[in-house]
């Protein structure tokens, strides 16, 4: 057997290797076939693709934290957006207008390393106090962090520019890029290519890249020396201490490495959008990312990021969609009147619809999480463990130490 | 050393030295502050008062990731192994702390890396084997019998490469049978350069495998001494079986 053969054996069975593969085939495909589907106006739903990367980036990076280390953090958002502010203030006009009156044009390709480590220090700024806590001590902390941060930035006066934020940050540059027909151009080659929201296929690619680049780095975490401690300190953190495991190291390494991989989708976030503001960065960013996780599969990398297709997909495109749609049944299967609002109050089937929005989100989430309460594609030991935990109430409780 | 928590006093004033290759028991009735000791020599507990000294650093007080990386290793007397981990994983992750791969290794699976990784698995694969778990090695650890746990706990500390030992009551809830493995195994640890502390309620283990023994009875030493000497020591058995009228 050749080694091709046996590898493809080898995976054949395992949801994650399956996963990955279609992940791979649907993210080389997606464009293409958009293009296709809506008769080559689909740039839009292309560069939705693009935005919902930076929240699969975001889940990969917060399943580090919650999924690996055990640590539960509601404040995820403050490192996207700290982030997002540190490219705007290095690749932009801004710093300009400020009192330090020289503004920088830091390259994208750098500046979005800049990003990711400014979170990163933030990250082990919060951390280094505040991973004595556990639990839900934690969980407060972060929350409150995540509140703070936006606030200041909304309130830093002219070095944050205020509530109106930042505009026309710099775009990325390459020194040249593909066109074809996608673009209704020939085959070529344009040298000197700047990204701009006329090719958002662009941004695609770039996002399809960061996150193959981020995945494999975040997998070779988990297999290393320090996924495995990691695993350990969330299964029982005396016991890993005893065996020679650094706890607080340990823990604040997987908040820096998470806040890094927030903070680099980020820079990316604030690049493709050419503008900042404190607004986009609110504790409801943080439980949506924390939602993709969890309905995902806590834990394990290609959940999570199923997790972030799915959400993503019915927070950002279902559901705006809803009242269109169901208009448009509604009139197809003859009841044409519930379209029509009514002097007694109906306000038409759309618009109830839409108001009901987050209704539905939430019926749909509750949904999922009965059918797998263990998430779409659940680590194998989440899978244990929830089968399990019905007996753990039975058995001796294992607190030790004080 | 001392140790107080509020009011009660756990440990009081107790001194006491390990010798180098010896197997050394610390026995007492319950609550006599054995296990208090234990925290204390491993840095989970501070104590109040006193030093504990480890071939000629002072480690009191510091954390027990450091104790364990000066050469200390513990179990507990309630199993605390990683459940939803592999035995293998249990014991390679008491490898962390010998292990040399920095951030950027991990990151990107460096040969230096990969070749660590596959050192300590071997490694491990021979611990396990040491404590008769070679065929558990892909099986989680909450899915083992009771003695194995207890094994594998052994083997985790065994991972961290000590020069001491500390084992909490290895032998609570075996069989007989099992008691015998086990004292075989205190012995091959013992020819492997270990010393080997150990708390523990089976008279008959102490007796037969420890070569010097302390008493604890309500936080003081009552006695110290090889075996033959404590068992007729007349504070030892009051302690243990009251005062005879």
């Amino acid at each position: 057997m050749t080694r091709a053969q046996e590898f493809v054996r080898s995976n054949v069975r395992n949801p994650n290797a399956i996963t990955y593969f279609l992940l791979a085939i649907s993210a080389l495909f997606f464009p293409a076939v958009v293009q296709f589907a809506t008769g080559g106006s689909g740039d839009y739903l292309v560069g939705l693709a693009a935005d919902g990367g930076v929240y699969m980036l975001m889940a990969i990076g917060l399943n580090v934290v919650v999924g690996f280390a055990g640590l539960l953090d509601l404040g995820y958002a403050a490192f996207f957006a700290i982030g997002s502010y540190t490219y705007a203030l290095v690749a932009s006009n801004h710093l300009g207008v400020t009192p330090i009156g020289h503004s920088l044009h830091v390259p994208f390709w750098l500046a979005l390393f800049i990003g990711m480590f400014v979170a990163a220090g933030a990250g082990a700024l919060l951390g280094a106090p505040t991973l004595r806590l556990r639990g839900d001590y934690l969980a407060i902390v972060t929350l409150g962090f995540g509140e703070i941060v936006p606030r200041v930035f909304r309130n830093g006066g002219v070095w944050t520019g205020g509530v109106p934020g930042i505009s026309a940050l710099d775009v990325p540059k390459l020194p040249g890029w593909f066109v074809g027909p996608w673009v209704g151009l020939d085959f070529g080659w344009v040298p000197d290519f700047r990204f701009t929201s006329a090719n958002l296929t662009a941004y695609y690619v770039l996002m399809v890249v960061l996150i193959t680049f981020v995945v494999i780095l975040v997998n070779n975490l988990h297999g290393s020396r320090l996924g495995r401690a990691w695993m350990a300190v969330r299964e029982d953190e005396t016991a890993a201490a005893a065996s020679g495991v650094n706890t607080v190291t340990i823990k604040l390494l997987a908040f820096s490495i998470g806040a890094a991989t927030s903070g680099f989708a980020g820079a990316f976030y604030g690049a493709k959008l050419s503008y900042v503001s404190g607004e986009n960065f609110g504790f409801i960013v943080s439980v949506t990312v924390l939602a993709m996780v969890v309905l995902g599969g806590m834990g394990n990398i290609p959940g999570a990021m199923l997790g972030a297709i799915v959400l993503y997909f019915i927070l950002f495109w279902l559901l705006p969609n809803a009242p269109q749609q169901i208009e448009g049944l509604a009139s197809s299967l003859g009841l044409g009147w519930l379209n029509q609002s009514t002097p007694d109050g109906w306000p038409g089937i759309a618009e109830v619809v839409s108001r009901s929005k987050y209704v539905i989100f939430g019926l749909i989430l509750v949904g999922i999480m009965l059918l797998r309460p263990q998430g779409l594609l659940p680590s194998q030991i989440r899978k244990q463990e929830l089968k399990h935990g019905e007996h753990e109430a039975i058995a001796a409780p294992r607190q030790l130490q004080a | 050393m001392t140790k107080r928590f509020g009011g009660l006093v756990a440990v009081d004033n107790v001194t006491f030295d390990v010798e180098e290759g010896e197997v050394f028991a610390l026995i007492g009735p319950n609550g006599a502050g054995k296990t208090t000791m234990f925290n204390c020599i491993t840095g989970f507990y501070k104590p109040t008062l006193g030093t504990v000294t480890f071939r000629n650093r002072n480690l009191t007080g510091s954390p027990p990731h450091r104790t364990a990386k000066a050469g200390i290793a513990r179990t507990f007397q309630n199993i605390r192994l990683f459940d939803y981990m592999s035995a293998i994983d249990n014991v390679r992750l008491g490898h962390h702390c010998r292990m040399h791969s920095k951030l950027w290794d991990s990151l990107f699976k460096t040969p230096f890396e990969r070749g660590e990784e596959r050192r300590i698995t071997e490694h491990s694969m021979e611990l396990l084997d040491l404590v008769g778990l070679g065929r558990q090695a892909e099986n989680y650890a909450r899915n083992l019998a009771y003695g194995q746990q207890r094994r594998l706990e052994i083997a985790r500390a065994l991972a961290t490469d000590p020069k001491l030992l500390l084992l909490d009551e290895p032998a609570a809830g075996f069989t007989p049978q099992e008691k015998v493995e086990l004292m075989e195994l205190v012995r091959t640890i013992l020819a492997r350069g270990i010393t080997v502390f150990l708390i523990e309620h089976d008279m008959r283990v102490v007796m037969e495998a420890s070569q010097r023994i302390v008493v604890l009875d309500h936080g003081e030493k009552i006695a110290e001494g090889p075996p033959i000497e404590v068992r007729n020591n007349p504070r030892v058995i009051e302690a243990y079986l009251g005062k005879s009228a």
